[in-house]
């Protein structure tokens, strides 16, 4: 380490006595075992418990005015809808023609604007999680469920974001790349839909049986991904992203074969409903509202984030994750960790899969898959790969996409719902460039230029 | 060219990196800056040099203030900079890389190779640098990579040379050519400032010895000081620089390796046909310039690396034993590069503390780690070994290197080891910490473990050592006692058996090492061996191709 780091070294001990020397050579002999406040070098006692930092104001303001990685996430969301705000500016007419006029009437042409941005995410924010309208209306009798409408549908559409993002996340969090979410959604997919309409059990059992089956197809191809690289090394990335074009083909061909996955009597690339029994249960109502799926998708963070934090194996997962050569010195074999990586990574993706055919009513087509696989790099990449960070990110980028088709509608098209897709693409943008957030804001970079220096010129 | 820095004083936070330091170093003028880990030479020296800016004081040169804002300042000035990390293109050619930034176009923007070529070759021969300037860098050894970032400064006309840390990544006989070169500049009228915290090296090639500690000059003395003088002044309490040990008691063979032979990186034979014992309660050093097989031997032993042959812990064959199945069955490992493979630096301290035994109670039952437990065993680990650090949850690559090295010697000696396997336990460490890690790993002898000590610096293997074999080309070439006098040693290093070797060296007193038994005798009072006493008998370089062997630099 160089010298440029203060906060590490307090300095040699001027103070200590002498004779403490010796001492060091009979570690048994020197401090008893039980002492848990440990002494600095120049003999104040550290609080017990000394690294956990209180939370206090002063600390919040220096993540700020720092720019903290959580502060920087959300400066770059508003930056995006700021960016955005100009987008739905130029996507209107009637406000862009109000501009042409402006030298002559100059309060037409903002009014417009303003009105045209507040408009439109008003209207989000009514279609994706509060209308005032539904809480007023309950309190003259109208439904109460009326209210949780909207954060329902938000919470079903971030679902399987949420659990293709943890996916992404874990993977990342043991060093691999997995770009192959949508490949192991696809394996997922066809084992839940083939035990959904295939076999025939009891209610309950049936679904449970579908959901283990998406994580053990999903687990599948992960499992395959990781053997590959622990055994051949074949990167991760190239294999994902190719075993994708095999899966979407092994979809085409199932789904376009009747004695497979096709819907008899059709066809068109399309599988039979499954079973009644198969479907997840309903929480806040019938599709597209929140079913059992966004139970599961909450439960797998938790779990991941108790694997990764709590667990051996996530200890095993991290440490690959941050130096595989300290991790084989430990004796942690890092193929293995790859292996189980990827398999856990994919059932997560599986279960993705899960909540979508199981959960929404309808029935696998070709497009089914969508764009989860790389939607959850995004969702993982704005969580910051941390599962609590995933479930945010996930809930944000439902919350847009619903409301977005609901400002489409209100605007009757004048405010597409692409704009929305656009937001997500800014809001990655930004928070994958920090440096650029901290220039708009105008915040002291975290560690100052000392940190670059340090990197750069001095190892 | 005079360099006088007046005043200058470096705030990180609440932390005084340099506070008001004084400096004046005369034209042809070697210079070194002692002082240990942390006590702020690199940062004096990226002021210099234009990396940081200092929050008082000022620059002269030839007594004239001047404003260094970047490094291209600096080298406007007439201040070169050769980093500890090389800032070299490995794919390109010397003559390509030390160009790069200054290249000399002929029209129509053509590189003017030849000219570039013809430079090299020039300040090459001049000072003796023997560097062919169409090498590519990633085919150099670190050594002469080092003197192609010198070429690059000298290209720069830089009258003032800064060399950070230069003899850390260096053979004794890299560091040799070195200390040559460093003298036929001076005698150029260049003058150097050279950073280091190792006593010897400082005695032998300085003119005058700054010593900062805490940010501050404490003493400026001539390079006759006695180690022990210049160790309490950048330690800041008297020190022992050699480990006082008793005798070994050597117990019942607790190691044994048979006829081990361990392929290298490109398939060559890295050890070959080695066998050795080591018994309870002593310690074996491998001695040998590096690259030699040590690092192979170790990983074999590790199961880091497929080998033939046999490696036995009491009696036990370790054969196909994983590697953290052999870290169970009772070895302590220190591992050569402990940034690269002894530590997470991302990790906490208490994470890093329980890196290879994650899994075992009390740290964890079944799949659940228990935090509270790793915290606690943390923070009690942190005392005994005295690792200064802010918290245990602080990560462990903010430490400095000594207290990055005391937290794995606290991971690997806080089980009960049947063998410790430590390689260059103290590469890069100041002379406080090394005192501890010497102690701690004699500590563990003492209590039975047997100890193999891999290092390429001659100085440790003679404190620590109660037998020594040294390797040279992938095999043993010999073992000898702890007394062998250095001479003989470093002709062993070279290849000779240790038969060859005492004869050619004759009962010569100079270079006689202390036994065990003088044990508090300072080292330097002796005289021998330092790699650039001209009193000692040149050692054939292993790497050293050109018949530079016996070419004495002009002084």
């Amino acid at each position: 380490m160089s010298e440029q780091m203060p906060a590490a070294e307090p300095g040699p001990a001027d103070s200590a006595p002498a004779d403490s020397a010796p001492a060091h050579s009979a570690p048994a002999g020197g401090v008893s075992a039980d002492t848990v406040t440990a002494t600095t070098p120049d003999g104040a006692p550290k609080t017990p418990g000394g690294g956990r930092r209180r939370f206090s104001a002063g600390l919040i303001i220096e993540a700020i005015t720092q720019g903290s990685s959580t502060v920087i996430t959300i400066l770059a969301i508003f930056l995006a809808l700021v960016v955005g705000g100009l987008l739905i500016v130029f996507s209107n007419p009637t406000v862009l023609n109000d501009w042409n006029h402006f030298f002559s009437d100059p309060g037409v042409a903002l009014t417009q604007t303003w009105q045209a941005i507040s408009f439109a995410y008003t209207q989000m924010f009514e279609g994706a999680i509060l209308n005032p309208a539904t809480v007023s209306a309950a309190f003259h009798g109208g439904s109460i469920a009326a209210i949780f409408y909207p954060l329902s549908e938000t919470c079903a559409k971030g679902t399987p974001l949420i659990l293709t993002g943890l996916s992404v996340a874990l993977a990342f969090r043991a060093g691999l790349f997995n770009i192959g979410a949508a490949a192991q959604w696809i394996g997922g997919a066809v084992v839940a839909v083939w035990l959904g309409f295939g076999v025939s059990l009891p209610p309950v059992i049936h679904v449970i049986v579908c959901v283990i089956g998406a994580f053990v197809g999903g687990a599948v191809i992960g499992w395959f991904v990781g053997l590959l690289k622990a055994k051949t090394g074949a990167h991760e990335v190239i294999v994902t992203i190719m075993l994708n074009y095999v899966m979407y083909s092994l979809l085409s061909y199932l789904l376009s074969t009747p004695t497979a996955l096709q819907e008899p009597g059709q066809s068109n690339q399309i599988a039979p409903f499954i079973d009644a029994n198969a479907n997840l249960p309903h929480v806040g109502g019938p599709p597209p509202q929140a079913g059992v799926g966004f139970l599961i998708a909450v439960g797998a963070a938790a779990g991941v984030a108790w694997l990764l934090s709590r667990s051996t194996v996530g200890f095993q997962f991290r440490t690959v994750g941050a130096s595989p050569s300290a991790a084989k010195n430990a004796g942690i074999s890092v193929e293995r960790v790859w292996i189980w990586a990827m398999l856990i990574a994919g059932g997560l993706a599986g279960l993705a899969a899960s909540t979508v055919v199981q959960g929404t009513n309808t029935q696998l087509t070709f497009n089914s898959y969508g764009t989860y696989g790389t939607d959850g790099i995004t969702v993982a990449l704005l969580g910051r790969a941390r599962p609590f960070g995933v479930v945010l990110a996930g809930l944000l980028f439902g919350a847009l996409q619903v409301g977005g088709s609901y400002v489409e509608a209100a605007t009757l098209g004048q405010v597409p719902a692409d704009i929305f897709q656009v937001l997500e693409g800014l809001i990655v943008l930004f928070v994958a460039a920090p440096p650029l957030v901290r220039m708009v804001f105008r915040l002291r970079s975290a560690k100052g230029g000392m940190e670059a220096v340090a990197k750069g010129w001095n190892g | 060219m005079k360099l006088e820095l007046r005043g200058i004083t470096k705030r990180f936070g609440s932390l005084v990196a340099n506070d008001h330091i004084d400096l004046v170093v005369q034209p042809g003028e070697i210079r070194a800056l002692l002082g240990e880990n942390g006590a702020g030479k690199s940062t004096l020296m990226n002021v210099l040099y234009g990396l940081l800016q200092p929050d008082e004081g000022e620059i002269l040169i030839n007594d004239e203030p001047v404003h260094i804002r970047s490094p291209k300042d600096a080298i406007n000035a007439g201040v070169g900079m050769v980093h500890q990390h090389f800032m070299l293109v490995p794919v390109f050619t010397v003559a390509e890389n030390v160009t790069l930034g200054v290249e000399r176009t002929r029209g129509l923007g053509l590189l003017d190779r030849r000219r570039a070529r013809r430079d090299v070759l020039e300040l090459s021969e001049r000072y003796g640098l023997q560097i062919n300037p169409d090498a590519r860098i990633e085919d150099l050894s670190v050594g002469v990579q080092q003197r192609v970032e010198i070429i690059k400064a000298l290209l720069r006309d830089a009258s003032v040379l800064i060399l950070d840390e230069p003899t850390a990544v260096l053979t004794p006989s890299e560091t040799e050519d070195l200390f040559r070169i460093m003298r036929e500049l001076q005698a150029g009228g260049r003058s150097i400032v050279f950073i280091s915290h190792k006593l010897k090296e400082v005695q032998a090639i300085a003119d005058t010895i700054t010593v900062i500690r805490r940010g501050q000059v404490v003493a400026e003395r001539p390079p006759s000081t006695s180690d022990a003088e210049l160790a309490s002044l950048m330690v800041g309490r008297s020190v022992q620089l050699r480990v006082s040990k008793a005798p070994a008691i050597p117990g019942d063979v607790r190691l044994s390796v048979r006829n081990l032979t361990v392929p290298g990186e490109r398939g060559e034979t890295a050890v070959n046909d080695v066998s050795f014992e080591v018994r309870g309660g002593e310690i074996l050093g491998i001695a040998g310039v590096q690259g030699n097989g040590q690092t192979e031997l170790s990983e074999a032993i590790m199961g880091l690396r497929p080998a033939l042959g046999a490696v036995l812990l009491d009696g036990a064959d370790l054969s196909g034993l994983s590697t953290r199945d052999r870290l169970r069955s009772g070895i302590g490992y220190v591992p050569e590069d402990r940034q690269e493979d002894g530590l997470v630096g991302d990790f906490s301290v208490a994470e890093n503390l329980i890196l290879d035994v994650y899994d075992r109670p009390p740290f964890a039952s079944g799949l659940a780690m228990k935090p509270g437990e790793i915290r606690r065993s943390a923070v009690a680990q942190v005392a005994e070994y005295d690792v200064r650090t802010t918290s245990v949850s602080t990560p462990v690559g903010t430490l400095s290197g000594g207290n990055q090295q005391k937290v794995i010697v606290a991971r690997e000696l806080s089980r009960d080891n049947k063998l410790l396997l430590a390689s260059q336990p103290t590469r890069g460490l100041d002379v406080g910490s090394i005192e501890f890690v010497h102690s701690q790993i004699v500590a563990q002898r003492d209590r039975g473990v047997a100890v193999v000590i891999v290092s390429s610096e001659l100085d440790e293997i003679y404190a620590l050592s109660d037998r020594i074999a040294v390797m040279y080309e992938g095999r043993i070439v010999g073992f000898c006692g702890p007394g062998t006098p250095e001479a003989e040693l470093g002709l062993m290093m070279a290849g000779a058996t240790a038969a060859q070797a005492a004869e050619e060296t004759g009962p010569s007193p100079v270079g006689h090492r202390p036994s065990p038994d003088e044990a508090l005798e300072l080292p330097g009072a002796t005289g021998g061996g330092m790699p650039a006493d001209p009193g000692g008998p040149d050692l054939p370089s292993a790497g050293d191709t050109g018949p530079g062997q016996g070419k004495e630099p002009e002084l």
